[in-house]
């Protein structure tokens, strides 16, 4: 007895002692989720921004949350508005862009500013970013974040052993260079990997700078009735170059699974060119011996193509249908804080993404940003999205298989490298079974077009 | 004897008195003499203990709180709906229907999810690859596992070492297990990239189907070892050791007396490990594939269970991957069935 009623009046003085301690009633700001799907380093940058964000203002919070990484933010939001728990604002991939479009499960972010009166001058978007994400009328659905775009990185030092000052600007030069830079001693001239990841440098970063189509439908863009063309183009040629350049040693397949990333092959100095994301600029820089001397450059192309605008890659952000417009608010908020010039300047320095307006790259080349390193380089991406105008085939990609196609893609690459099947027989068993994995998805779409 | 006292009880420490005589003279004899008093307490104990005993077989122990039991039961239930029934049932919901990978759009579809599956020769592929799969793990650990129990049951040096320590492997998570093999299998830099300096080229995973598919399959049957040791050595240790001495006796050798008195002894606990392995080979692979391989190079290491995930989780197909698995689900059944119908047959249970 004495026992409980000692109890009761311990709980009862912490809860007045609670009571006490909480700060008087405020209005509180109003929260809302972003879900992303970056880690480590990048992860920590992002958190950094939203923390920005919040100390900016007190009207709104934003809860950033990461889902480790791109593939599992999307199965997350799916799972989650399916239990209508989803987050206001999410991090979507390039690849699941023609996902998102026919989910109608979005508020696209151009009726987002409109409702909550922000006037956003949609055409400082750099067309080849913009294109990406836009609907057909050119209305863009979801907001650029994490764009990048595929660079050649090559090795300097090594380049000028063989008395050269300036990087491959063709596949025929390269093919020379490679053959050069093996006779001088380099065990490594061309490092890559043959996985579904590879497909964006490799195949559809070639097709587009070349102009080539990826799909019928150009690249899906007007129809959901699409079916590949990477087994008809250029780009068997350019497979079948690789395969020959493998055997003959001047390509060596690098994985992680394997020991080392090409990426790191090329920042350890192991390998002396490698084709990668402009993403990793800051990575490379930051691993790389101090007295190694390394450069970007634009992908090389095929002797006899005119050049044309790189795809943009990475992530964007979308807004989800079935929130508060409270939360609406706020995501509006939160996307108008993220163009401003400032924060496109923080998040280039922090990671090695590249702004999306045209006016915060001029921001940062009138700053001296690309002066110096460990920033001197990132301008080549830019300066390879913003090449010409975007014609049909260079706006993006927009199958809702794209997944599947860059894991046929992959099986068949390796069975090539394996020398199990021939280029040709490779890229046309990937392509029967794209097709196939096509046809599924327009039964699974049956009625929808893409807006 | 005092005839004159009165009625005569016999104490209890008398010793016995045969007979006693009452005050109106009439003479009790003692009924242990008599004894039919021995006898009908004997009979009644008898029969009490008759009684008992067949009342001990009509009358049963009732554990007369009906409700306490099921309680118990109630959270097990809970777990199995939860987590096997529930997901299972919408899984043939989802097979049976075309799935927008946003929800709505359950267009019912009948078998056609199914002939899709069951038409596609990439999914035979697989089937193919999982029961090779299950087979060499399964005979590999079992067979390491069979040597090392036997030995160990012939308490050679270091037995309470390995039985502490052998088990360890079964606890590591699948995943954790798979990065360990792929620092410890990669071509440059693992244990094995002095093969490669010899032969240049000669273990490459990552290009090479079979010597990917060898891989998981080493690392699979690294970790079931330590269970199945663990279930052997205790059905060893119930062999009775009379058996094995009188094979000594008989002039077999340990080896002789192995192949044909414990092991055979044996076969119920290896048909069980056998049914349980080959279960667990066909799901609990998935950690080690999706680390270790992504289930390639081209193919070659694609799992039923990993095409399943990859095919659900990163095609978006739901109605694909729901037909896969109830098709999965179909084949472990029938595997079982055919082990205990076809292989039970040949287990000495004694």
């Amino acid at each position: 007895m004495l026992h409980s009623s000692r109890l009761f009046a311990t709980v009862a003085v912490g809860l007045l002692g609670f009571a006490l301690a909480a700060p008087a009633a405020v209005a509180d700001p109003v929260k809302f989720d972003f879900w992303y799907g970056l880690s480590g380093d990048l992860s920590n940058v992002v958190q950094q921004m939203c923390s920005n964000f919040n100390k900016s203002q007190s009207d709104y919070q934003i809860v950033c949350t990461s889902q480790t990484d791109y593939d599992t933010n999307l199965q997350n939001t799916i799972a989650a508005f399916r239990a209508n728990k989803q987050p206001t604002i999410t991090q979507i991939y390039d690849i699941g862009t023609a996902t998102m479009l026919l989910s109608g499960a979005v508020l696209p972010v151009y009726q987002l500013m409109a409702d909550n009166g922000y006037k956003v001058n949609w055409d400082d978007y750099i067309p080849g970013v913009k294109l990406y994400y836009a609907s057909s009328k050119g209305d863009l659905w979801s907001m650029p974040f994490n764009s990048s775009t595929a660079v050649l990185y090559w090795n300097v030092d090594a380049f000028k052993k063989i008395g050269k000052d300036a990087a491959p600007k063709t596949w025929e030069e390269m093919a020379e260079d490679m053959k050069a830079l093996k006779a001088a001693g380099y065990d490594c001239p061309l490092a890559t990997d043959i996985t579904n990841n590879e497909s964006w440098e490799l195949m559809e970063q070639f097709s587009a700078i070349h102009n080539l189509p990826i799909s019928t439908e150009n690249d899906g863009y007007d129809g959901l009735d699409a079916k590949v063309m990477f087994n008809q183009t250029k780009f068997v040629q350019m497979a079948q170059d690789l395969k020959d350049w493998y055997d003959q040693g001047l390509v060596k397949i690098k994985d992680a699974k394997a020991g080392e990333s090409y990426e790191a092959a090329f920042a350890d100095g192991h390998c002396q060119m490698t084709l990668d994301s402009i993403g990793d600029h800051g990575t490379i820089g930051k691993t790389a011996a101090p007295d190694m001397h390394w450069a970007t450059a634009e992908l090389p192309m095929f002797a006899g193509f005119e050049r044309h605008n790189s795809i943009v890659g990475g992530a964007s952000l979308w807004v989800l249908n079935g929130k508060s417009d409270a939360e609406y608010k706020g995501a509006a908020a939160f996307l108008n804080w993220l163009s401003q010039p400032q924060q496109a300047l923080f998040w280039s320095t922090e990671t090695g993404y590249i702004p999306v307006t045209k006016s915060g790259y001029d921001f940062m080349v009138k700053s001296g940003f690309y002066d110096k390193p460990p920033f001197k380089g990132r301008e080549v991406a830019v300066e390879s999205l913003s090449e010409g105008t975007p014609t049909p085939l260079t706006r993006g990609i927009r199958l809702t298989v794209m997944p599947q196609i860059r894991q046929e893609w992959g099986n068949a690459m390796q069975a090539i490298f394996a020398g199990q099947i021939s280029v040709q027989a490779g890229l046309d068993q990937a392509a029967q079974r794209s097709d196939a994995d096509l046809a599924k998805a327009a039964a699974q779409y049956q009625g929808k077009t893409l807006p | 004897m005092n005839p004159a006292a009165g009625p005569h009880v016999i104490p209890a420490n008398a010793g016995i008195h045969l007979a006693s005589v009452s005050a109106s003279g009439a003479v009790k004899i003692d009924p242990r003499l008599r004894g039919d008093d021995v006898a009908p307490a004997a009979r009644a104990g008898r029969k009490r203990r008759v009684r008992g005993a067949a009342a001990s077989t009509r009358k049963r122990a009732v554990f007369g709180n009906k409700w306490l039991g099921f309680a118990f039961a109630v959270p097990q239930l809970l777990l199995i709906f939860t987590f096997f029934y529930w997901p299972a049932s919408q899984a043939l919901y989802w097979a049976f229907t075309l799935q927008g990978p946003w929800g709505g759009g359950n267009q019912f579809v009948g078998l056609d999810n199914i002939k899709a599956v069951v038409t596609d020769p990439v999914y035979w592929d697989s089937v193919v690859r999982s029961l090779i799969f299950a087979g060499l793990s399964t005979g590999l650990s079992m067979a390491i596992a069979l040597v090392l129990a036997l030995l160990v049951d012939r308490e050679l040096a270091g037995n309470r070492i390995y039985r502490s320590v052998l088990v360890w492997p079964y606890a590591i998570a699948a995943p954790a297990l798979g990065l360990a093999f792929r620092f410890m299998l990669a071509p440059q830099a693992g244990v094995l990239a002095f093969v490669n300096h010899i032969w240049p080229g000669i273990w490459d995973p990552t290009l090479n189907g079979n010597e990917a598919l060898g891989a998981i399959i080493f690392a699979f049957a690294w970790k079931y070892v330590g269970y199945n040791f663990i279930f052997m050595l205790a059905a060893l240790q119930g062999i009775p050791r009379s058996l094995l001495e009188a094979g000594a006796m008989d002039g077999a050798r340990p080896l002789r007396r192995m192949i044909d008195i414990q092991v055979p002894l044996l076969t119920p606990t290896l048909f069980f490990l056998l049914v349980l392995n080959i279960t667990d080979s066909f799901q609990d692979s998935f950690g080690i594939v999706d680390i270790m391989t992504g289930g390639g190079p081209a193919r070659a290491t694609n799992l039923m269970v990993y095409k399943i995930y990859f095919d659900g989780f990163k095609g978006l197909d739901y109605s694909g991957a729901a037909a896969q698995s109830i098709i999965l689900m179909l084949l472990v059944v029938g595997l079982t069935f055919i082990q205990f119908r076809f292989i039970e047959r040949r287990v000495h249970y004694n």
